[in-house]
């Protein structure tokens, strides 16, 4: 009773850890940019596939595809910033959902048509290999380290962003991007560098994911909208707010997993009405 | 208001006489599929161009509607016009439970939030047993109209289509051209002044979603009957997708853009893997368009989007009627300067 209960959160934990380092990313890029970037799932796709194609291609493993991959699909970002995202910035920001959507239908449709529906699987790492036995359950120590590393990644952004220089500088660019320009700092390649990022983070996700689900071209495609319910249940406005709000929701779908397995699918998009009613700028979002 | 023997009077009819020969012209359940398409684009284009609403989940009203339809006519044998009656009830009920929630909040998140609820509608789609799941909700019965006029031949189908089609789109228009519908465009282009002029902005709002959410539901319902079948694809978010891009190709904030782009969306969508067959031809530029019609439809789709949203923002239809304005200032001006010479 209790190991199934644990296994679950332990499997809610995971999920959100990837809702929180996904919101994450999408906060930083909304916050910056201005753009709500639907290709987010798309993007998170891509980094599972690049780690997939560079073990099963090139034979290169786990731990350089953890850094050759979000390398790359943030190489793929960068350019769509530079040649697409740009022309966009002084109109209404719907235009960035709508484009970021329909790299969304190209990428996913691409890769369905290279690759097909089925799922290719990815090793877990030799290192981390195995699992613990805690007592009150058995841990994969993959597992673990998913859970560890995203609340790492999410803790040191957090940490940049609000408490150093080039932090400083994002924010100053979210509050008003002219002025930080008349300063002198070069605004245009700090979007560009920001977007980059934070695709680039949803990659590196997407690569922490291959060992744990299949490697489908669709992987990401219901993930975003959960973390689109993420983001407004737990508002932009802020960093710490994305993460803990990705994890908690995270553990919520574990435990309706558990308690009434029909309802897991649509849990988070309930809470979402719930906190509309109660909360409507979201539990961590500020009214302006 | 539309004067009798202008020019706009006269596109109208030739419209109109257009719609009322279409059937015999191309395949019925290609125009019949056109119509309640471009019925969905128009609902959607009432709150995306005119109240400046994007709600990402639209499919939810057409898919669930599309369902209960089928649902109504099949299992509780229903005549057509109350199984279309129950579908556009459903749609309205469930406008208003999400668009009461969604204008709590404004811009962006109202897109995300109107995804999310769609995608609730999905899910619970997929796990009820009645739908039919994978396989969707099949074999769903015509029925006859008024109880007198069978539905089954493509023609009778296609002018019971073709009214209905009519009739919400009459609606959409009357809207739009009402004080009702420029206090909808008030707000859309300043809120707050809307607001600080006394409009229950909140309101308005609300009522434009409900409205758009029930002719959304009328497209699905009839949609059905059409293919007699509703599927997961109606309810998926690729649809709601699909009928921005119907409206932003037409022209948005463009009474007739959102039936162009429906029209122009679901004949790409029909006609583009026949341009496979091409790839015989001895022309090289037909063998070169040949490969287009090997891409995946959502890539092409995809492409498009990103093309029209880079491009092409004011869509078919509004790029034409800025063009017959510089035409028509054009005209003008010479005139104007030589009585201001005199």
């Amino acid at each position: 009773m209790t190991q199934a209960l644990f296994g679950q959160l332990l499997v809610g934990l995971i999920n959100g850890s990837f809702y929180a380092l996904l919101s994450l990313g999408l906060a930083i890029i909304f916050g910056l940019l201005n753009v709500v970037n639907f290709a987010h799932g798309a993007l998170y796709m891509m980094g599972a596939f690049a780690a997939w194609m560079l073990s099963s291609y090139l034979g290169i493993g786990y731990w350089w595809a953890l850094l050759l991959a979000p390398l790359a699909v943030g190489i793929v970002g960068v350019v769509v910033e530079r040649t697409m995202l740009r022309r966009l910035y002084g109109l209404d920001n719907l235009y960035g959902l709508l484009l970021t959507f329909g790299l969304t239908l190209i990428a996913e449709g691409l890769f369905h048509h290279y690759y097909g529906n089925s799922g290719n699987s990815y090793p877990v790492p030799e290192a981390l290999q195995g699992g613990v036995n805690l007592g009150f359950m058995f841990m994969p120590i993959y597992r673990g380290w998913v859970v560890v590393v995203s609340i790492v990644v999410c803790t040191l952004s957090w940490f940049v962003i609000e408490r150093t220089k080039l932090g400083a500088y994002l924010r100053a660019g979210t509050e008003n991007p002219r002025l930080l320009q008349a300063f002198g700092v070069n605004v245009p390649v700090m979007f560009t560098a920001t977007y980059g990022f934070g695709v680039a983070l949803a990659a590196f996700a997407g690569v922490m994911a291959a060992p744990v689900y299949q490697v489908t071209p669709l992987m990401g495609s219901n993930l975003v909208i959960v973390v689109f319910a993420v983001v407004v249940i737990g508002g932009m406005g802020s960093i710490a707010g994305a993460i803990v709000t990705g994890l908690g929701l995270g553990l919520v779908e574990g435990l309706t997993k558990f308690l009434y397995p029909q309802a897991s699918a649509v849990v988070i998009f309930v809470v979402m009405a719930i906190v509309l009613l109660i909360r409507p700028a979201g539990l961590f979002g500020r009214v302006k | 208001m539309i004067r009798l023997r202008s020019p706009e009077a006269w596109g109208w009819i030739a419209l109109l006489a257009i719609g009322l020969a279409a059937p015999f012209l191309v395949y019925p359940v290609f125009a019949m599929n056109v119509l309640c398409l471009a019925l969905f684009a128009s609902a959607f284009n009432l709150l995306l161009g005119y109240t400046g609403l994007l709600s990402f989940g639209h499919a939810a009203f057409l898919g669930s509607a599309a369902y209960v339809t089928g649902l109504a006519a099949r299992t509780w044998g229903w005549p057509p016009e109350l199984s279309v009656a129950a579908g556009v009830a459903v749609a309205t009920v469930l406008g208003w439970a999400f668009g009461s929630l969604a204008i709590r909040r404004s811009g962006i998140y109202f897109a995300m939030i109107t995804l999310g609820f769609a995608q609730l509608v999905y899910f619970l789609v997929v796990q009820m047993s009645w739908t039919g799941g994978e396989d969707g909700l099949q074999g769903v019965p015509r029925g006859k109209a008024l109880g007198v006029i069978p539905l089954d031949g493509q023609y009778t189908m296609y002018y019971f289509v073709f009214g209905a089609f009519l009739a919400g789109f009459w609606l959409v228009w009357r809207t739009i051209h009402s004080p009702f519908g420029q206090v909808l465009r008030a707000v859309r282009e300043n809120e707050p002044r809307a607001l600080s002029l006394g409009y229950d902005v909140d309101r308005y709002k609300l009522v434009a979603f409900v409205l758009s959410a029930a002719l959304a539901g009328l497209a699905g319902s009839l949609k059905a009957l059409v293919l007699q079948f509703a599927s997961l694809s109606d309810v998926h978010w690729h649809r709601s997708g699909e009928v921005v891009l119907m409206t932003l190709l037409g022209g948005m904030g463009t009474v007739l853009g959102p039936s162009v782009g429906a029209l122009l969306v679901v004949t790409l969508e029909n006609y583009l893997p026949g341009l496979d067959a091409l790839s015989e031809s001895p022309s090289a530029q037909l063998r070169l368009l040949s490969r287009l019609g090997k891409l995946p439809i959502p890539v092409v789709i995809g492409g498009v989007f990103v093309v029209c949203v880079l491009a092409f923002r004011r869509g078919i239809v509004g790029e034409l009627r800025a063009l017959a304005a510089r035409a028509f200032t054009a005209v003008k001006r010479p005139s104007s300067s030589t009585t201001s010479s005199e």
